[in-house]
């Protein structure tokens, strides 16, 4: 076909219009970008804006980091999970499958378009941080967070559609988001400091999943303890191992296809208003 | 040469046979409706031409693909509206086509398609304000955005009302003088007769008639019902074998020659000075042939 369009063309206006999607989405925008951002002003506020003694560094200088990773995965993980999953629901996806888009192009218009509201959070979150709060901002630790920010989305991208793969429903895509995020932020320290007194299964279970090593390379950019360049290629080695797993599942199990008898009554249109 | 070729199709899924043997041959230009009750199985056959589902034995020919296996440069060529389906309702209208229709190598011009389908006015409203059947007429649009050489048509009116029903025939009569094919469903008769070329009646996944809308269930060849009421009069001689008499006086008869037996019963009536009052002659209308096909026929 000649005149086919090519897929950057494609990828860009599906970037698009996912954005635009998400913007006109007023609950999404919300939690994705202002929940967050709330959280971060009441711990400020709550603990005072000064030094944690054991860490070095203000609160506002912890939370800014933290809450901007939280924004990022809400961004990502939850919201790609949740739409995508009510989508299906609904019909679009099959809709969709019907057509000659490519299917990696309409999921990777997906992604490309969360990690671009990902990045707004971030940089929204930062900017009041140092704004008002007197974060410190450290050029040589600049391109460790950029690159762990990058690595963290993709990986919480990827995991996002794996939670839509598997998942029956938009409820459930919603009660699984939440209920594998919200406890990971509290033992990741995106909520709560962490402490030495923690004990230890806790510790492994933070470990064991990507987020901690998301949150905590992040929040070391922005520490004034941090010597060097700040780069944990650990961490972000682990969360490309996550990232990666999670491609190959969610392709594996991806459906374009709400199951019988799921897909809520939004996608039943009423028959009975025939008028004949 | 045939767009649509089909051959022995079954599919089941789990204990539910929802097709069992259903053979199809539709031609370029045709339109063709699949006609039948709900759980006939006519979405299962549309979407297992589309590749939206998998056969479970039988050979499904569709422009020269196997659509199970198809991918982009079949979706190119077809243009699908599902039975039940939704559109991203954050969009406009006209952005809805803009970016359906980007995907395809062709496209129908946004504005003339928004036309065709009778949402000028619309243009600009989110897809979330729209009534059912603006979204369903969107539908269509989208459905015809990437100028398709074969559309399928699942129940494209089902819900409408009767002016809004017209408008869909008009858009479907549209792609006909444009040479497409269109392969539609639908649970109304005069549908199918107003629309479709060839009719398929389908019902418990089998083709149980199929044809012209003229010639279905031989309803060209079928019987001709004249009737008339009869008061204080005797039938005694008239001149027809088939004739019933109801208790209230109406007479039927059943011709195979209606011109020559309305000539005669009108002959032996002014010979006697009998009033005919209500004199009608009816041709079994699509409804009963479909009714009586798809075994809900009831003595009309
Ligand atoms: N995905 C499915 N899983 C199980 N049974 C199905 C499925 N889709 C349709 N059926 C069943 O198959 C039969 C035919 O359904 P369908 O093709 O939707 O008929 P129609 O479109 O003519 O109303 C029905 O008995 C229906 O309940
Ligand atoms: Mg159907």
């Amino acid at each position: 076909m000649p005149d086919r369009p090519s897929t950057f063309f494609l990828l860009w206006s599906q970037t698009k219009y996912q954005n635009k999607i998400f913007f006109r989405n007023p609950m999404a925008a919300f939690f994705t970008l202002f929940f967050p951002l709330m959280i971060f002003v009441v711990f400020s506020l709550v603990f005072g804006n000064q030094e944690i003694g054991y860490l070095g560094v203000t609160t506002a200088q912890y939370y800014a980091p933290s809450m901007a990773v939280f924004a990022a995965v809400s961004a990502t993980y939850t919201n790609l999970a949740v739409t995508t999953a009510y989508q299906r629901d609904r019909g679009i996806l099959k809709r969709v499958r019907g057509t000659p888009l490519p299917p990696a192009v309409y999921l990777g218009g997906k992604i490309i378009s969360a990690i671009m509201i990902a990045a707004m959070a971030v940089l929204i979150m930062m900017t009041i941080g140092v704004v008002f709060y007197g974060v410190q901002v450290y050029a040589s630790t600049l391109a460790s967070a950029a690159v762990t920010f990058i690595v963290g989305v993709a990986s919480f991208a990827a995991l996002g559609l794996l939670i839509a793969a598997v998942v029956s429903s938009g409820e459930s895509a919603t009660a699984v988001t939440n209920a594998t995020l919200l406890p990971l932020s509290f033992f990741s320290g995106v909520f709560i400091v962490p402490s030495d007194d923690a004990p230890a299964w806790l510790d492994a279970v933070a470990n064991f999943f990507p987020l901690k090593h998301f949150v905590e390379p992040f929040v070391a950019a922005f520490s004034p303890l941090t010597v060097g360049a700040g780069w944990d290629w650990g961490s972000l080695g682990y969360m490309v191992l996550w990232g990666v797993i999670a491609v190959v599942l969610a392709i594996r199990f991806f459906k374009w296809e709400a199951p019988v008898g799921r897909g809520g009554k939004s996608r039943r249109r009423k028959k009975d208003a025939t008028v004949t | 040469m045939a767009v649509i070729e089909v051959q022995g199709l079954v599919k089941h899924y789990g204990e539910v046979e929802a097709v069992c043997g259903v053979d199809l041959s539709i031609d370029a230009g045709e339109v063709f409706a699949l006609l039948g009750p709900n759980g006939a199985g006519k979405s299962t056959i549309v979407e297992i031409l589309e590749g939206h589902r998998a056969k479970t034995s039988g050979s499904v020919s569709v422009l020269g693909y196997d659509p199970a296996k198809a991918g982009r440069s079949y979706r190119e060529r077809i243009g699908i509206v599902l039975q039940e389906t939704a559109v991203e309702e954050q969009l406009t209208v006209k952005e809805a086509i803009d970016v359906y229709g980007s995907m395809y190598p062709k496209r129908r011009k946004t504005g003339e398609l928004i036309e065709l389908v009778g949402l000028g006015e619309k243009t600009d409203s989110r897809i979330k304000a729209l009534s059912g059947g603006q979204r369903r007429r969107l539908e269509l649009a989208l459905g015809i955005v990437g100028d398709p050489e074969l559309v399928f048509l699942d129940e494209p009116t089902t819900g409408f009302d009767p002016s809004a029903r017209r408008q869909a025939w008009s858009i479907v009569e549209n792609l006909t003088s444009l040479g497409k094919t269109v392969l539609l469903t639908t649970h109304y008769m005069d549908e199918a007769q107003y629309l479709a070329d060839r009719v398929a009646v389908i019902a418990k996944g089998q083709i149980v008639a199929e044809g012209t809308p003229d010639t279905l269930g031989g309803r060209e060849t079928a019987s001709t019902l004249i009737t008339f009421q009869m008061s204080g009069h005797s039938i005694e001689g008239l001149p027809s074998n088939e004739v019933t008499l109801s208790e209230n006086g109406r007479v039927t008869v059943r011709s195979m020659d209606p011109t020559g037996d309305l000539h005669r019963i009108t002959g032996w009536a002014i010979e006697r000075g009998v009033e005919l009052a209500g004199l009608s002659v009816t041709r079994p209308s699509l409804e009963d042939i479909y009714l009586e096909l798809i075994g809900e026929g009831t003595d009309a």
